[in-house]
């Protein structure tokens, strides 16, 4: 069979270009590699080479034409044995247009306004109806915590210090690494003790270098060890940023599954107090965009010790955000050998029938105590705390939002893209019927945190506006 | 390259030597700048370094009231280097640095109460109490700030020698930045891009051996912080950063290897911080005596000090009167920004965008 030599294309948006030249004529002898035509687009000139052997047996294309489509047979190659008479009937040929049966996005493409090629990036005008839905995780609820288990007072901050050295005596390959981890005991005090228990090798003290680091931390992963990465706070994390969505979490999937990166990458996350734009800001919203991510955000002690324990645990990467305020507060932890929490699941903080608060990490404290001020005014909230923002646990949200008909979400980060524009919408979408109203989305003004102590009041949110929302979803 | 070292690995030997020795040379460099200042110069020295020992003192102090929130990293111990190169320094030259800025600023010439209430978070700030300590600036006084996050302030400046450059001026850039932060990798895309395109910056390593609670060998290979150029042919002096006039000296050559189109170098500047890190700092990282020693055998204003009265250039009562009159300085710009009003509640919207 005679081989088709098609036109070929230079990037992956060209969708024709102008045959310039013939290197090679009818007749003559072509080996892989040989330079026999030029092609040239607005873009670029580019040379096309043989991929066969054989004789040119007939050029369709004359050299000089214009506006030749990607895929156009070009010429004809004769392999051994063949002669050109079979040819004299051949034709320039169109390219197939391919049906219009929506395999693929350039052909549904195609069926809506007949572009030969699209790039990839382009979206495509018609839904996709072979787009696989994304499958369901189904997750375990919280452990039962066994009648009479002794409930400790336990800070934050020693609930994650005690995760962390509970997973580093059973794995012998988890590890700490980040600035002043180490010799300081942390600059929050959350790695105390660490290395006087597990010694220099795997307590590790880093230079301020967090871009390499964190890349370090994936590398030790993919290679099978499991680094907590702590960053001093995440906002110098977005020196590392690259690492940790590039690297960490899609190598899973570009390597086929082969190879990921089992890593924690934790450190408080969120405004503190009066330490300015560049030391106050909440990531939650930024890193639960990321597949190949998992975000947890927890608020109490118990939440933080189940959590960090899991984290660890996950073959996957987990950005875990604590949050500096909190670290000080105290809960009730469970006593128990090993208390591990399901990453993915939200926890009903507290049961209520009038409306439903859904919040995480420090927002959970307005909201706290506006249902509080909220019960003496008659109004039984209902309040869910995330825990996870990603992957998020929105059949519990709706399960509450189908009970009450009223949502509010609190947040400290920013408004536009928040996490609570983000249950709204899908709220939206799959509880439409049940609401009563519309969601209210309470969170951080849309402001760089200011320094003045009353400008940074303002730019926080405050229970006052928890509380006027939850009235306002109840048309109170 | 090879560098004469004279500050070995462990600790700093050449703070204690000579003034003769008090830098290292590298490449080109003569040291032919006198280490000596006449007596206006040691006077300006003094009230310079003064004032900023005074303010840090009352900013420590006000931040213990409660007026000063956040991180407040105080500059107390080393003085002489922003001194010694604001001294060095022409009209139109720029500083940046990180957020150990309060001396900075004072040695641009920005006022004391303007830092003073920027720190207490009031209208009358620099930055209309918006910035806080880190956050600084003044177009004015070519002062770029007052940054966070450490070691970006490196390619920040090398930005603004980039801007010089583009312009034809002979404006050089001069970005000081710490120990810590020379471990990051901008610093060193920065030397780079400086080197390869000849941009007229200084780059001023404040080594003050410390980075929060770790201190330099600990956290880097190579503790020489003037050889790390040597990869980009970047020359680098040690410069004994206690001495105003060794940081003169060496800030002079350096400012005029960058006018006469040589590139970047970089000033190692060996100094000391006396207070902890920000306010709240247990300092288990080092001992009280090693503290003490600094304070009692290289204090950079006691030096000068010294100096003026041994040559007769002052009597104890003329010091006496320039120490009031910078006391004066310090409690204005302390009551100013105890005084002046907190920003207006529409100031939360303002300044986002243009
Ligand atoms: C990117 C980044 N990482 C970490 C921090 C937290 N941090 C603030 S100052 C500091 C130490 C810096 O030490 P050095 O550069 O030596 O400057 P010095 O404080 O001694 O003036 C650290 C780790 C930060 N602000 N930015
Ligand atoms: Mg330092």
């Amino acid at each position: 069979m005679p081989i088709d030599i098609l036109m070929p294309a230079l990037s992956p948006t060209m969708e024709e270009g102008t045959l310039s030249k013939w290197l090679k004529q009818e007749g003559d002898k072509v080996t892989s590699g040989d330079v026999i035509a030029e092609i040239e687009t607005d873009k670029a000139t580019m040379e096309v080479e043989a991929v066969d052997e054989g004789v040119i047996g007939k050029l369709l294309v004359a050299a000089g034409t214009e506006n030749v489509k990607v895929n156009t047979k070009i010429a004809v190659l004769l392999v051994e044995g063949e002669s050109a008479d079979a040819l004299s009937a051949e034709k320039p040929a169109q390219p197939e247009v391919p049906k219009a049966d929506a395999d693929t996005p350039a052909a549904a493409s195609d069926a809506a306004g007949g572009k030969a090629r699209q790039s990839a990036d382009e979206p495509s005008a018609v839904a996709d109806s072979k787009v696989p839905a994304q499958p369901k995780i189904d997750l375990a609820a919280d452990p039962d915590i066994p009648e009479g288990t002794e409930m400790v007072m336990t800070t934050v901050r020693e609930a994650l210090r005690d995760a962390m050295a509970e997973e580093m005596r059973r794995d012998e390959n988890v590890f700490v690494m980040g600035e002043e981890v180490a010799e300081y005991q942390g600059a929050y005090k959350i790695t105390q003790g660490l290395l006087q228990e597990f010694g220099a090798r795997r307590v590790v003290d880093t230079p301020i270098t967090e871009h390499g680091f964190a890349g370090v931390g994936v590398g030790a992963a993919m290679a099978g060890l499991k680094p907590i990465v702590e960053f001093m706070t995440f906002n110098f994390a977005m020196q590392a940023i690259d690492q940790i969505i590039n690297s960490a979490a899609k190598t899973l999937y570009m390597s086929g599954g082969q190879m990921g990166a089992p890593i924690v990458f934790r450190g408080p996350n969120g405004a503190a107090a009066r330490v300015g734009a560049q030391h106050s800001q909440d990531f939650s919203a930024w890193y639960s965009q990321i597949p190949g991510l998992k975000v947890v955000m927890p608020y109490t002690a118990a939440d933080a010790k189940g959590l960090l324990k899991a984290a660890i645990r996950d073959p996957n990467p987990v950005v875990f955000l604590e949050n500096e305020i909190l670290y000080g507060q105290s809960f009730e932890v469970p006593k128990l050998d090993d208390f591990v929490l399901p990453i993915g699941k939200a926890r009903i903080h507290k049961t209520g029938k009038d409306v439903t608060i859904v919040s995480f990490g420090i927002g959970m404290t307005y909201a706290v105590k506006a249902i509080a001020e909220l019960e003496k005014e008659g109004i039984d909230v209902e309040l869910i705390d995330l825990r996870t923002i990603r992957p998020m646990d929105l059949p519990t949200v709706i399960e509450s939002v189908k009970k009450t008909g009223r949502l509010v979400t609190v947040e400290e980060g920013y408004p536009q893209n928040s996490v609570g524009t983000e249950i709204a919408t899908r709220v939206m979408q799959q509880a439409f019927d049940y609401l009563d109203a519309p969601v209210l989305t309470i969170a951080g003004k849309d402001v760089p945190m200011p320094y003045a102590a009353n400008l940074e009041k303002l730019a926080l949110p405050n229970v006052g506006e928890v509380v006027q929302a939850v009235k306002t979803v109840c048309y109170k | 390259m090879a560098l004469p070292n004279l500050a070995s690995a462990s600790g700093r030997k050449s703070a204690a030597k000579s003034a003769t020795k008090l830098f290292s040379r590298a490449g080109d460099f003569t040291g032919k700048n006198s280490l000596e200042f006449g007596k206006e110069e040691d006077l300006h020295a003094y009230r310079e370094m003064l004032l900023i020992r005074r303010f840090e003192e009352k900013a420590g102090q006000l931040y213990g009231m409660g007026f000063i929130g956040g991180f407040c990293h105080l500059y107390i111990g080393q003085e002489a280097v922003v001194v010694g190169m604001q001294m060095a320094q022409k009209e139109g030259d720029q500083v940046i640095t990180a957020y150990r800025d309060h001396g900075h600023m004072l040695a641009t010439g920005m006022s004391a109460r303007g830092v003073m209430a920027e720190l207490t978070g009031r209208q009358g700030g620099y930055s209309r109490g918006k910035g806080g300590s880190m956050h600084m600036f003044s177009k004015e006084k070519n002062f770029y700030g007052g940054h966070g996050i450490v070691g970006a302030q490196v390619s920040l400046g090398t930005g603004l020698a980039f801007a010089n450059k583009y312009r034809g001026n002979d404006s050089v850039s001069v970005a000081y930045f710490g120990d810590g932060a020379a471990n990051q990798g901008q610093v060193y895309e920065s030397f780079n891009m400086a080197a390869l395109w000849k941009l007229p910056i200084v780059y001023i390593v404040e080594n003050n051996r410390y980075a929060m609670g770790t201190s330099t060998s600990r956290a880097t290979a190579q503790s020489n912080y003037s050889l790390r150029g040597s990869g980009f042919g970047i020359p680098g002096i040690q410069v004994d950063g206690m001495d105003v006039r060794a940081v003169k000296a060496a800030g002079d050559e350096a400012l005029e290897h960058c006018r006469t189109g040589n590139g970047p170098i970089i000033l190692e500047m060996l100094t000391y911080r006396y207070r902890g890190h920000s306010m709240s700092d247990p300092a288990k990282y080092r001992s009280k005596d090693e503290v003490q020693k600094m304070r009692s055998e290289h204090d950079p204003i006691e030096q000068v000090r010294k100096r003026l009265l041994d040559k007769g250039w002052s009597s104890e009562d003329e010091l006496k009167a320039i120490d009031k009159d910078i006391r004066d300085v310090v409690s204005d710009s302390a009551d100013f920004a105890q005084a002046d009003p907190e920003p207006d509640a529409s100031e939360l919207y303002t300044d986002i965008l243009l």
